[in-house]
């Protein structure tokens, strides 16, 4: 493949002078209690840990360590508030306290935003372009179905679970937070919530909605803390559901932890997602969809397309094109709002990234990152892409969870078919592809559980979204979305 | 897929392998570029590129030797009160106001373009076009603007309008040629890609969205795919095409993303007056008033601009 | 009447509600409300077959846009109809009672109207799932079927329900994208009037819901037979009453859509099924292959 550089020159001349988002009508608090029982309450062994702001290593706040007499007050609380006071509401009310959440969040719209950039990273333009309407409109969605849920479940009788433990990732906080809240409440559970800990802010912001909400006492609880939380969330044997997003690898903690219990789990996981590129596809599209599939959010996506197939007549194109396009992504403040790409959630996560990056090198693949300018303070990582790697490469194996793309090229569908399917994971693919006809034949072949044609990284309330293999097991999102928090009664 | 083999202008290309464009995709990329916020002194600098872009333009039926001139002086004195302004890049007219427009200009460093092969509509025989055209050139016009037809490329007449295009080039000899594609006519991105391709492998200089006469004329999709054909065409070709988005650009905020659009797809080669150009007549004024705003801190009436 | 020393009063003017505004009928005819009492509530405009036309013209030109909205913003609209209901709840009560309901039967209909609005807010991103397929054909094709809004609706809105009636009759239409010109209650329309400000101030875009008030007598047979109209419902009348809409419909094959003897307070009265009724089913068929 060729690798000259790029003719044009898109980083001389004129410059975008930095446009920061204003923080000065945003409220963080200096120090989180853990929101138990409809109240911020202190955390039972006075425990707290930091969260910081990973563009710029300060501290932004002081989060309870919840222990497990934090988590188990958290269950009490929301089964007393599930046989208490929630499955009693009619569902049409359940479903006005769940449209409550969505319009605040619509009202504090540009708070959250700052708040999501600020603790985990993110461009200001993702959190208040994406991250946070679609938060909204998932509260929206589900909000509608509480009183529905006879249409969704044909000759069945839908019934709540009772409390769901539920632990969520670090790299769209505030969203995974409502992919999770909102269909448990709206098919009548309540709800033990943990954020990651790298990033609890919006999440206490949310609890503060909640509790501006009038949502009854212990329908909602947010507890804060790591790993040992989590576990004691799992273990814990008065919650009937346990929803996890995050690695394959505590996923299957999970899975082994819950084995031989009623707990019903849905567990949405890793991923080494395939973007397939045919040589009549509508090229320049493609290689958007490219950079939305693998370097916005700055790579921390699960359904990232990481694995990048092109057919060889057009590989050298692609690439090129490519390569211009990397060299138009600016790398730096989240709170910029010409931001394209932020800081890496963590030390720790940029430490992985990187050892990927040494990996790939030592293993002979050949690395090319964009050019631009990154600050002085804080985790960054450039837009990077391999050539020169095969299915046998750990770099393309493994979830690196980062901007970094392995190009591998290929021949014929069958062949592109074939190495997409081969791994274990499943989480979404891309194609890219003029004809109709074999858009359909890919996406009826492709074993993962999204699949996007002609499009990448597209998410709506209404739409499933969920892992084949070892992505995990479970959908969220749409009306599949509901099956995880109801049993059915004949 | 790769563009056309052929790399000199004086054939037709295959347009069946021009490239294939997705609209939904288009849309999202143009959309992206106007999330971009432009402040401060990158303001500053982007209204001032935009002023020097602009082709000041009148092209009305009743336009009228005096209606030129007081175009004329407005290209000249845009502001005077605001200082380091630069001067627009053209003033565009018809072809029979191109010796009074010439005259009215003097020796300032402002070109004249003229419009020509039967603007709008383009409907005309070949040898009217050709005609008007050399007119337009010996009365002073250092630019051209010719339209394609457009019912001939609708019917896949690309040999017809391939030669229209290089007759047309050759008739200006000295002056430069823009060609107008008319994308509001055109229908779909595949073949606004496609006309691009052939009008640059026909002799263009320039091409150009639209006359400004129909709905709709330039917009960020359409002028995006336009860049993006210049873009390939100047990696197989290494020939610089120029590109002038027409009609519809009445904002300074509007020029302003065009121009991120230009910068990111383009760089920092076309982003001067001689490769790309706004033809547009309202916009200096807002322009101008935003140069005034970013100076004084101050949002401006229109009363304080004056309207030539 | 103004007691000596208290405020005199200014009574509202009730207009029709046409293209996003608010005209008098161009016929310039009224008649005139009473209360039990005898005495002259307001006066009411006696809508005319040209107010009707004029509204189909509304509706019509409207209907590109709604339908096009994406199901969440139509979902947005109706639960702000809500709000706006339940912000102006004081002023539907005070018109119900004028009308001659119980203060109590009158927050019980407002009450119910503003849930029956949320209710089909929330259908708005879901009947859609419900209703749709993927059709498992047997040769290599992917075939789906989804639903699509039939286009102008006329309904003739319960005559006994001046509120929630209107209400139960118009949010499924609506909401599937359909745009509508609704005939209010002849017995009670004040309601009817005062909810098309209701939409007014609430992002529903011009033409998406026009309200005439006026005679059945006069107005029926226009709504059951505008050859612009896709679909009408009516909600009384006897079997001789519906078989003549019936009649008329057939010109144009329009829908016909018989909601007599519902009752608009119990919650059987809403359902996804009535949102389907003014919808038609389109089919594609793409292959599969390379």
């Amino acid at each position: 493949m060729s690798t000259e550089s790029s003719k044009l020159a898109f980083n001389d001349g004129w410059q975008y002078a930095p446009a920061p988002e204003s923080t000065d009508h945003v409220q963080v608090d200096a120090e989180y209690g853990l929101f138990i029982g409809g109240e911020f309450v202190a955390p039972a062994e006075d425990r707290y840990f930091e969260t910081i702001n990973p563009a710029t290593e300060e501290t932004l706040s002081s989060v309870a360590l919840a222990s497990d007499a934090d988590v188990n007050r958290a269950v009490k609380a929301a089964r007393k508030a599930h046989s208490g006071t929630w499955s009693k509401l009619s569902a049409a009310d359940r479903g006005k306290y769940i449209f409550r959440i969505a319009r605040i969040l619509q009202e504090r719209a540009r708070e959250f935003a700052v708040i999501e950039s600020l603790d985990g990273g993110k461009p200001i333009r993702e959190s208040r372009d994406i991250d946070i309407p679609l938060s909204a409109a998932h509260f929206f969605y589900y909000a509608g179905w509480a009183d529905k849920l006879e249409y969704a479940f044909p000759g069945r009788k839908a019934v709540s679970l009772g409390v769901a433990g539920q632990i969520i990732p670090w790299n769209f906080p505030l969203l995974m937070a409502a992919w999770k809240i909102a269909p448990a409440l709206a098919c009548g559970n309540t709800v033990v919530l943990k954020p990651a800990e790298t990033t609890p802010l919006t999440a206490m912001k949310l609890a503060e909605v909640i509790r501006d909400a009038d949502l009854p006492p212990g329908v909602v609880n947010i507890v804060t803390g790591a790993g040992e939380t989590g576990a004691a969330i799992v273990n814990h044997p008065d919650v009937d559901k346990i929803a996890f997003t995050g690695s394959t690898d505590v996923g299957r903690l999970i899975q082994r932890a819950i084995a031989g219990t009623d707990k019903k789990y849905t567990l949405e996981l890793g991923g080494k997602a395939a973007n397939i590129i045919f040589a009549d596809a509508a090229i320049d599209q493609a290689v958007e969809g490219i950079v939305n599939g693998i370097f916005f959010n700055q790579g921390h996506v699960c359904c990232a397309g990481s694995r990048l197939f092109v057919q060889e007549s057009v590989a050298d194109e692609v690439v090129q094109k490519l390569k211009d396009r990397m060299e138009t992504l600016i790398v730096g403040d989240p709170l910029d709002k010409n931001t394209d790409i932020g800081a890496i959630n963590s030390a720790t996560q940029l430490e992985t990234i990187e050892s990927y990056l040494r990996l790939g090198q030592e293993e002979g693949a050949q690395m090319h990152q964009s050019t631009c300018a990154v600050p002085d303070r804080g985790y960054w990582c450039r837009p990077t892409i391999f050539t020169g790697v095969s299915q046998s490469n750990r770099i393309v194996q493994e979830e690196i969870f980062g901007p970094v793309l392995a190009i591998q090229t290929f021949r014929t569908l069958e062949e592109g078919l074939s190495k997409a399917n081969n791994t274990p994971y499943g989480l979404s693919g891309g194609v890219w592809t003029d004809k109709g006809a074999k858009i359909f034949k890919m996406t009826q072949s492709i074993r993962a559980g999204v699949i996007w044609a002609n499009t990448f990284n597209k998410f709506d309330p209404t739409s499933p979204f969920g892992g084949y293999k070892e992505s995990g097991v479970g959908r969220e999102g749409g009306m599949h979305g509901l099956g995880a928090y109801v049993k059915l009664e004949v | 897929m790769a563009l056309s083999a052929v790399k000199t202008n004086s054939a037709l290309p295959d347009l069946s392998q021009v490239a294939l464009v997705d609209e939904v995709g288009v849309k999202e990329r143009a959309a992206r570029f106007q999330t971009r916020s432009i402040k401060k002194e990158s303001k500053v600098e982007a209204l001032k590129m935009i002023l020097s872009m602009i082709d000041l333009t009148t092209l009305e039926g009743q336009d009228t030797p005096g209606k030129v001139r007081q175009l004329c002086q407005k290209a000249i004195h845009l502001h005077d009160s605001l200082p380091d302004l630069p001067h627009v890049a053209a003033v565009c007219v018809y072809p029979t106001m191109v010796a009074i427009a010439k005259k009215a200009l003097g020796d300032h460093d402002i070109k004249v373009a003229s419009v020509a092969t039967a603007f709008p509509s383009g409907m005309a025989p070949r040898q009217i076009k050709l005609e008007e055209t050399r007119i337009a050139v010996e009365d002073g016009a250092d630019e051209i603007d010719m339209v394609i037809s457009r019912g001939a490329f609708l019917q896949g007449e690309y040999g017809y309008v391939f030669d229209e295009i290089a007759a047309i080039k050759e008739a200006c000899g000295p002056a430069h040629l823009k060609v107008i594609l008319e994308t509001g006519e055109l229908g779909t991105l595949d073949r606004v890609r496609r006309a691009s391709v052939l009008a640059m492998h026909a002799g263009a200089d320039f091409i150009k969205t639209s006359t400004g006469k129909i709905q709709p004329a330039a917009t960020l999709p359409v002028t995006l795919v336009m860049l993006q054909a210049i873009r390939d065409y100047y990696y197989e070709t290494d020939r610089m095409v120029g590109m002038k988005p027409a009609g519809g650009i009445s904002k300074a905020k509007l020029a302003v993303h065009y121009l991120v659009m230009l910068r990111e797809t383009l760089g920092k080669a076309w982003m001067t007056p001689e490769w790309y150009r706004f033809g547009a007549s309202s916009l200096a004024n807002d322009v101008l008033m935003q140069l005034q705003k970013q100076a004084t801190g101050v949002y401006q009436s229109a009363d304080y601009f004056s309207k030539d | 009447m103004a007691a000596s020393g208290s405020r005199v009063p200014v009574a509202k003017t009730y207009k029709i509600f046409i293209d996003g505004k608010f005209p008098r009928t161009e016929s310039g005819r009224y008649f005139a409300l009473e209360n039990a009492d005898g005495d002259v509530i307001a006066n009411i405009c006696r809508g005319s077959r040209k107010d009707f036309r004029n509204s189909v013209v509304a509706a019509r030109t409207a209907f590109a846009g709604w339908s096009a909205a994406s199901a969440y913003l139509r979902g947005q609209i109706l639960y702000r109809i809500a709000e706006m209901l339940e912000g102006r709840s004081d002023q539907f009560v005070a018109e119900l009672v004028l009308q001659g309901e119980s203060k109590r039967h009158a927050q019980k209909e407002v009450e119910a109207s503003i849930d029956r609005l949320i209710y089909y807010a929330g259908w708005s991103d879901k009947y859609q799932q419900i209703f749709s397929s993927v059709n498992p054909v047997s040769s290599s094709h992917f075939n789906f079927s989804v639903l699509e809004p039939t286009g102008v609706v006329a309904v003739l809105a319960p005559d006994d329900s001046g509120l929630l009636g209107l209400v139960s009759n118009t949010a499924p239409v609506i909401v599937g994208g359909n745009t509508c010109v609704v005939l209010a209650s002849e017995r009670t329309p004040l309601c009817a009037v005062s909810f098309a400000e209701v939409l007014h101030a609430s992002d529903v875009p011009a033409g998406v819901v026009n309200i005439l008030t006026g005679f059945r007598e006069e107005l029926t047979e226009h709504f059951a037979s505008h050859m612009d109209v896709n679909a009408v419902v009516y909600c009384d009348g006897d079997s001789d009453d519906a078989k003549g809409i019936q009649e008329q419909a057939a010109d144009n094959i329009k829908r016909v859509i018989d909601r007599v003897d519902t009752e608009w307070s119990d919650e059987s009265a809403q359902n996804p099924y009535l949102i389907k009724q003014t919808q038609e089913t389109k089919t594609t068929w793409h292959p599969i292959g390379s």
